[in-house]
Order: structure tokens, then sequence, then C-alpha cells
């Protein structure tokens, strides 16, 4: 089954380091096949090193190099093994290993010439895809004998991933491979290949981006000059860069959970300049001579960070032609994102490998549902869900994948909308009865969701009453009613869930719903338009500050949208005939008028995927925000108009 | 000018009884004969020639068949999407069939919804017809205004989670009128309507414009007016993201001062109400 020239063994040297290890004379004691016992013996006494503090350090042999191993979690579960990329050790992995131990037996390693592995001698010729294939099958021999492995790769590890999961030897070992930031090299030569042979301009720019984006491979093979800068100003100055450039938080601050610490390790100047030699022996050799069967064989899910500045997106156009069980994954995010979001990570490895061990085939996103690839599995919660507008964005983030908490005032309405949401493809959704206007209760809400559910990553304040009548029939308790509900509702929903985003540093994303009014005066509306205008700027001012921690922030302006807004609608300065009168019509009006919420939460969902600050929606409220800013006159002298009811 | 009095008797109820049960059957069995790959314009054709096969020379309407997400009218702009199309059935599909045989004189006009294989959401929308049924049937017998009625039905759809779809069919009808037809030698359509049907409702249409109001049960103001007394085939019919069902049925309207009698189904022996039925003796056991 398996054909690598490496033998596994098993030391207790708890310090080889990199360079001259026990040697290859100590094969012999143990034997080709011999199974390796851990290096957290009781002789060894060593515990690993700061991140892996809760794990057992072991090493293998393979082909003279010594392979610095760490397994987490119970080895009787299904193992996951996570390859870095470079410049990177298998501390990289720290946070997503921490979260998935539980599940899983996660293996880490290092790679030959990284962390406290060994490095070939001569470096030249030693890090071949076909030498670090050895490697991985002599880890996967090691920690999951009898099993295959579910692989995960990132940058370097990826490509090297997709080498594992396209040869035919490793077949029967990988049971599935998640790759993110690192294409295969052979599908990379053939998509060169594709662009230069049948250029077109679209193919033609893409290639200059990809060409543009490149440049550190060229750089890496300039001769000793990485080196030398990897050892001297560059590797000292490497943490700060991440977190400037990279946003890697805690790269250089001491975090408080042990899986913080140690990232990135000091042996980063080392490892980065061994690395350079993955560059110097592959790229060049592979992308002028592809492979031509490179087709994977085992289910492949893809993650795609959208804003990685040294891949792009574009790479992976025609990744089904080589991995026929394909699942895409899209995140906002740029290139570490194993450091930057290893909740979301932890999510998709989690369910695809479930998946693949249960052996029926992975959920695939189907190709009629919009956003899945962004969506799934995401935690999405919606205020005013209990009809309208609210209840068509809960739908349509369910039918993205997403798990939906549906919140109204309406526990009925409430408890519909997660009832559909269920049927129409959100793995979970629950209902929650609030008032959003209610601080108490939104605390308490907010307490609950963070404990039972977890943090959103999807806030919708989508809750709001309308209010209509002139401004000097309007009372205290009306504005009040107004401001509390469309105002403030929308306030505690930022500065509860916001809070609990940005202190879990991995991104999200906060959609406020204004209305048209906000930029639209209206003698009829000044109530309902001013607490409008107030969450238009609220969102605005919102979207600067969160901008840094990678939340977004969006405000929506429908327009007259077919909802029951207008039935409950109340009209100031009117009896109770009179009331319902008015909203009668306005009802029918709308109706006539019949622009559906589903349109509207297509908008919502729209402006999360691409992070868009202002969305108007109807054709109304797109006229009404082009008229604010070249010719307000003309909002004037409409506001004055008197809709006759 | 006419009476308002019902004017048909037994007799002629029992023939529109058994041309509507006539219609169901044919559903099930078209429906029964349903499999993956079968076009909308196939299951069209075999409606039109079980129900040739037994006698039916005229339609108020041809058979509809409507697949997938035609069965919520998704993207229809203008009245010819509503034709059968080459649209293959695929498992877990929802369909409807529609279908308005005229069969000696009697009309029916039937709605038929199902999905091929297990598909919740059908299933939803089914049960949640339910409601409708029993809202139309109550508010027509308080003699609500037909317009807030179908406003009523409209907002118990938005409860419910659903869009209303019936609001696509020709001036948004929730329900029609449907009358005897003379047996003619020559019964041509038009765009898949029969002409001496459309004649009927013409007529009608005329009547009611002079006397207030109109065989056609709309949103619009033209059926601000309390039930008329007559056959109404009522469809109410709920879309929820790409899936669509409906029932459609006779609806008897009298003028008696009687609740019981001033408004009752024709039938209540049929397939959804047997479903709904059987859910609940399934629920109580």
């Amino acid at each position: 089954m398996k054909a690598h020239d490496g033998t596994t063994g098993g030391t207790t040297d708890p310090h080889p380091g990199p360079g001259p290890g026990p040697g290859p004379g100590t094969e012999a004691d143990t034997g080709p096949g011999t199974e390796a016992e851990t290096g957290t013996g009781p002789d060894s006494g060593a515990r690993p090193p700061a991140p892996w503090a809760d794990g057992r350090e072991r090493w293998v042999r393979t082909g003279g190099i010594e392979l610095c191993v760490v397994e987490l979690g119970d080895p009787e579960l299904p193992t996951v093994v996570l390859v870095h990329g470079y410049p990177d050790s298998k501390e990289v992995w720290s946070r997503v290993a921490a979260r998935l131990k539980d599940r899983f037996h996660v293996v880490v390693y290092d790679v030959r010439g990284c962390g406290r592995s060994s490095a070939p001698k001569p470096l030249r010729g030693g890090f071949t895809l076909e030498k670090l294939t050895d490697d991985f099958l002599a880890v996967a021999d090691a920690v999951s004998p009898d099993r295959p492995v579910h692989l995960v790769g990132h940058d370097w590890g990826s490509v090297q991933g997709w080498e594992f999961a396209t040869v035919k030897r490793t077949e029967g070992r990988i049971a599935s491979f998640t790759t993110m930031s690192g294409p295969s090299l052979d599908h990379f030569g053939h998509w060169i290949r594709r662009r230069l042979s049948r250029p077109t301009p679209r193919g033609a720019a893409q290639l200059l981006g990809q060409t543009a984006r490149s440049w550190y491979v060229y750089a890496l093979h300039t001769p000793v000059l990485p080196e030398l800068l990897w050892k001297g100003p560059l590797g000292s100055s490497w943490p700060g860069v991440l977190e400037r450039v990279e946003k890697v938080g805690g790269a250089r601050s001491a975090a408080a959970a042990p899986e913080e610490a140690g990232y990135p390790p000091p042996s980063l100047p080392a490892d980065a300049a061994h690395g350079a030699w993955l560059y110097r022996d592959n790229v060049r050799a592979r992308l002028r001579r592809p492979r031509t069967d490179c087709y994977a064989h085992a289910p492949v899910q893809l993650i795609t960070p959208t804003g990685d500045l040294f891949l792009s997106p574009r790479l992976y156009d025609e990744l089904e032609l080589w991995a026929p069980q394909l699942t895409r994954r899209t995140l906002p995010a740029r290139h570490w994102v194993p450091r930057t979001r290893p909740d979301q990570l932890t999510d998709w490895i989690a369910e695809f490998a479930t998946a693949a061990e249960s052996r029926s085939p992975a959920r695939a996103p189907a190709p009629a549902r919009r956003y899945a690839d962004r969506l799934s599995g995401r935690l999405v919660l919606v205020t005013g869900a209990g009809s309208g507008i609210g209840r068509a964005t809960a739908f349509s983030f369910a039918e993205a994948g997403a798990r939906v908490i549906a919140v109204d005032r309406d526990a009925e309405g409430a408890g519909r909308t997660a009832d559909l949401a269920r049927l129409i493809g959100a793995p979970a959704a629950w209902s929650e009865t609030v008032d959003v206007s209610d601080e108490q209760a939104m605390e308490k809400l907010a307490v609950k969701v963070a404990e039972e559910y977890g943090v959103v990553d999807v806030l919708v304040n989508n809750a709001g009453i309308g209010v209509s009548g002139p401004f000097l029939d309007t009372s205290a308790a009306d504005w009040k009613r107004t401001l509390d509900v469309n105002l403030w509702g929308v306030l505690h929903g930022c500065r509860l869930f916001g809070r609990q985003m940005a202190a879990r540093g991995q991104g999200g994303h906060i959609v406020n719903l204004a209305s048209a009014a906000a930029f639209q005066p209206s003698r009829e509306l000044p109530a309902y338009a001013t607490s409008k205008a107030a969450v238009l700027m609220l969102s605005e001012c919102l979207r600067a500050e969160l901008a840094e921690q990678e939340i977004g922030v969006s405000a929506i302006c429908p327009g007259f949208v077919h909802t029951n807004i207008t039935a409950t609608t109340r009209f100031t300065g009117a009896d109770e005939q009179e009331q319902r009168r008015r909203q009668r019509r306005a009802s029918r009006l709308y109706g006539l008028r019949n622009y559906p919420p589903e349109k509207v939460a297509d908008a919502v969902l729209r402006a999360v995927v691409r992070n868009q600050a202002v969305v108007p929606v109807t054709p109304e409220a797109r006229g009404a925000r082009l008229l604010s800013r070249f010719a307000p006159h003309a909002l004037r002298a409409l506001a004055r108009a008197r809709p006759r009811l | 000018m006419r009476a308002k009095t019902l004017g048909y008797s037994p007799a002629d109820l029992r023939g529109f009884r058994e041309v509507q049960r006539l219609s169901y059957e044919c559903a099930e069995s078209v429906a029964a004969r349903l499999q993956p790959g079968v076009t909308e314009r196939e299951a069209a054709r075999m409606q039109r020639e079980w129900l040739r096969e037994r006698g039916v020379r005229d339609w108020f309407h041809l058979p509809f068949a409507w697949f997938g997400d035609r069965t919520a009218f998704t993207g229809f702009k203008i009245p010819l999407q509503f034709f059968p199309t080459d649209r293959a059935l695929e498992p877990g599909m929802a369909f409807v069939l529609d279908m308005a045989p005229i069969h000696q004189g009697f009309t029916s006009d039937i709605g038929y919804s199902g999905c091929l294989g297990p598909n919740p959401v059908h299933e939803r929308l089914m049960s949640d017809l339910r409601a409708h049924r029993e809202l139309i049937l109550r508010e027509v017998r308080e003699r609500r205004p037909l317009r807030e009625i179908y406003e009523d039905v409209d907002r118990l759809m938005a409860r419910q989670g659903y869009a209303n779809r019936h609001r696509a069919y020709p001036f948004g009808v929730i329900a029609h009128k449907v009358d005897r037809v003379s047996d003619r030698r020559w019964s041509p359509t038009v765009f898949g309507f029969g002409t001496n049907a459309l004649r009927g409702l013409a007529k009608d249409a005329l009547h009611g414009h002079r006397e207030g109001w109109s065989p056609l049960w709309s949103p619009y103001r033209f059926s601000h007016h309390p039930p008329e007394p007559g056959l109404w085939a009522v469809e109410p019919h709920l879309g929820f993201r790409g899936t669509g069902a409906k029932f459609e049925e006779i609806l008897v309207v009298t003028d008696s001062r009687d609740p019981e009698e001033s408004a009752f189904w024709l039938d209540d022996d049929l397939p959804h109400v047997r479903r709904w039925q059987e859910q609940e003796e399934a629920q109580t056991a």
C-alpha cells in the first residue's frame, strides 16, 4: 500500500534541535515498521514547549531527518494532520489545534528544516515534494497506522498537501483534504499554460494579477540574499510585519491562553532561511512540467481567503477539473487564516472531516444556494425576524446554510421563522422573544446567546416601527417609542453583540436596517425619518471604528417594501377610526407597489458578502439617494408634498 | 335581472360534484404516473388524454402542469409563462396539476399539489393550506366583502411566512365564478381558455358591472362587495422560497340566511381534505 523509503522510529530525545540529530544509525535499533512510541513517556519527563503543553511530543525519523511531531486529543478519535506553511512552524496551528483537540486526534509536525525538526544536508535537493511526501507518510504511519488521516494544509502545507492528495502512493491514507492558501503547483502550472496558450483579455489580466502577487517567489530564488535577510533585519521585524500587514493579532503580545504563546517561534529566521529551498527545489520544476495525473483521490475542501495578498482567488476557477468532490468555502480574511480565523476554520474542518468520516457525501452547497460558500455554518442573529424583511432575511441566511437566531417581540412569529428556517436548510435555528428597546432584556439575550450558541458572526438589526404624522401632532411619548425601538434597539444590538465580536477578534458583520427616509426628508415622517437618519449615521461611524477589527458595518435603505409595517404604523394626531383607515390605505398602496421583502433580504446578504457601506434597495430609494447628493433641492421640494391617505 | 337565489337544483350540484371528482381522479391518476424526467408538457398531455377518454370535450381552461420553482411562479412576468414547458421532473420536486374540464355542461376547476418523493417544505405548505380553507368559508358565511376576505387571506399567509402566489394569476384572483356551459359541437380554445366558458364569464362580468359585483375575486375595488351567490372556484396558492402549493375547488354560495346554508364546499371528500383528516387522526392517536 505504501512505498516510501523512510522508516519510522521513536526516540525520547527532547532537544535534538534542527541540525545533526541522532543520525540514521539509530534506525537499526527500532527497525523498519516498528511502531514509534511517544516522546512523553515516563523517562522523557520533558513536556513540549509553549503552546503544546497538553500535547504529547514524539520524534519520527525518515530518510535521515528527525521530525518533531505533537499529538493532542484521544488517539482513538479520527486523526487530523495539520501541515504548516512558509515561513512558519507547527505553532501556526496552535489556535486551531486547541479548538479541535476535543473532537479529533490532532497531529501537527514541523516540516523538515523548520521548527524543531532537523534539516536535510545538503539543503539543495532536500526539499522536493517527493521527500516531503515521504515525511508525511512517515508521520501518518506513526500516528495513525490503521486508519486514513484527515489532512489540512495552509500555504506550503497545502501545496504539499495537494501533492499528497494527488500522488498514487498515498491513496487510501488520506480521508479528506482541507486546503487553504496553497494551490497545487501542478494545477498552477496548468492554469498558467491555459492562459498562455489561449490568451483572452480576462485570462491575461488574471495572469498579470497573479504574477504581481508572486513577487516574493522570484525574490526567494535569488541566491543567499533571502537567507541573509531572514537571519538579519527581516527575521527580527517579522512579528511586527505580521501584525501590521496581516493583522495577525497577538503576534508580539503575550496573550493569556496557552495556545496563544509561542508564535512566531524563536526559530523563525532559520525556518525561513531553510524554507527558501521549498521554492527553489520545486517551483520551477513543477511549473515548467506540471504533472498531468494530478487528480485528487480524496474529497477536497477549498477555503479561499478573499483578501489574500499572495494568491488570487481566480487560481481555483478550474479546480473542479482536478478535484471532482470539491466543497468551496470563502472567508473575508488575509493570508494567515489559521491565526486570524481559528473558530471558522475549526468549524469547517470538523464538519468536513465528520462528513468524510461518515462516508456520506459532504453536504455540498447546491449551486442554487448563493453565498453558501461564505455563510455556511455561520451564526446569524436577526431582530424583528417575526415578519417582513427580518423574516425574509432570516430565510435567506437559512438557505445559505447559516445558523439563525430569530429574535422578535412576537413569540409566535419568531418561532415560526425559526421553524421554517430549519426546513429550508439552516443546520440549526432558534427563536428568542425579546423587545429590542428593553435594555435589560437585550443584555440578557446577549449573555444567553454567547453562552448557548456562541459569538454571532452576522448581526442584523432589523426591528423597527412606523410612525407617521406632522411634527406638531407628534407627542413626546410617540417620539420616545419611535427612538426607543428604531434607534435604541439598534444601539443595544451593536453595543452588546458588537462588543462580543470585537472581543473575539475574528471579524464579523453588522447590518443595520435604515430607510430611504434617512436621506429623503418628508413632512409626514419627522419621527421615523429622524430615527432612521440616526441609524444611517451610526452605521457609518461604527463602520469606521470597527474597520480595524475587520468587522464590516452596512446600512440598508429599503424604500417602499410590502410588509406589515404599514398595518402597525402609528398615525399621530388621528383618532382610532382614522388610524385604522389610514393603516388600511397605506397597506393597500404598499401592496400595489408590491416590492417583496425577499429582494431586501438579498440585498442584506449581498451587503454582508461584499461589505457594502450603504445600500439603497428599491429604485425609489436609489433615486432618492442620488438626488440627495446631486439635487437636494428636488428632495426638499418633494418633502413638502402631502400624500393623500 | 337575475334572481339572487342560487339557481341550481340538487341534480345540478350533483353534476358539478361528479365532474369535480372526475378531475381529482384524473389528477391522482396522472400524479401516480409521474416519474423523474417527465416534462410539464407531457404531464399536461396525460391529463388531457385521460379526460378526453372519459368524454370531456370542452374546457374552462386546458390542463396546466407546473414543476419545481414554477409551482411558486418564480420569475413569472407574462401570462404565457403559465403554459407547460419542457421542465423535467426531478426527485423531491414539487408539482401542481391544474385542470378545468367541462363535462356534460358542468364545469369544474381543480388544482392538485404533490411532490415526487419527500419534500418537507411542500408537506408544510400543504398542511398550512388548511387554515385558508377554513378562513375563507368562515368569512364568506359572515358575508364580508370579498376584497376584505382576500386581504385577510393575505395576512394569514404573511403570518405563516409565505408569499401570496395567486396574485400572479390574471387579475390576481383568488377565485372566479364557474357556471354551466351549454354543449356545443365546436368548442375552440383561445390561449388555453375555452371560448364557451369565457363567454359565460364575460356575461357574468357584464351583469356584475351593472349590479356592482364581479365574477373575479381580486384584491381590487371591483371586488368590494359581499359574496355573490353562485359557484366559485377558490384557489389560494402559497409560495415559499421556490416551492408552491395550492388547492382549487368549488365553493357554493347561496343567499340563504342560515350561515350553514349560505356557503359550503361542494365536496368535502377531496385528496387535500382527506390528508388533513388523516393528519388530525394521527395526531390524536
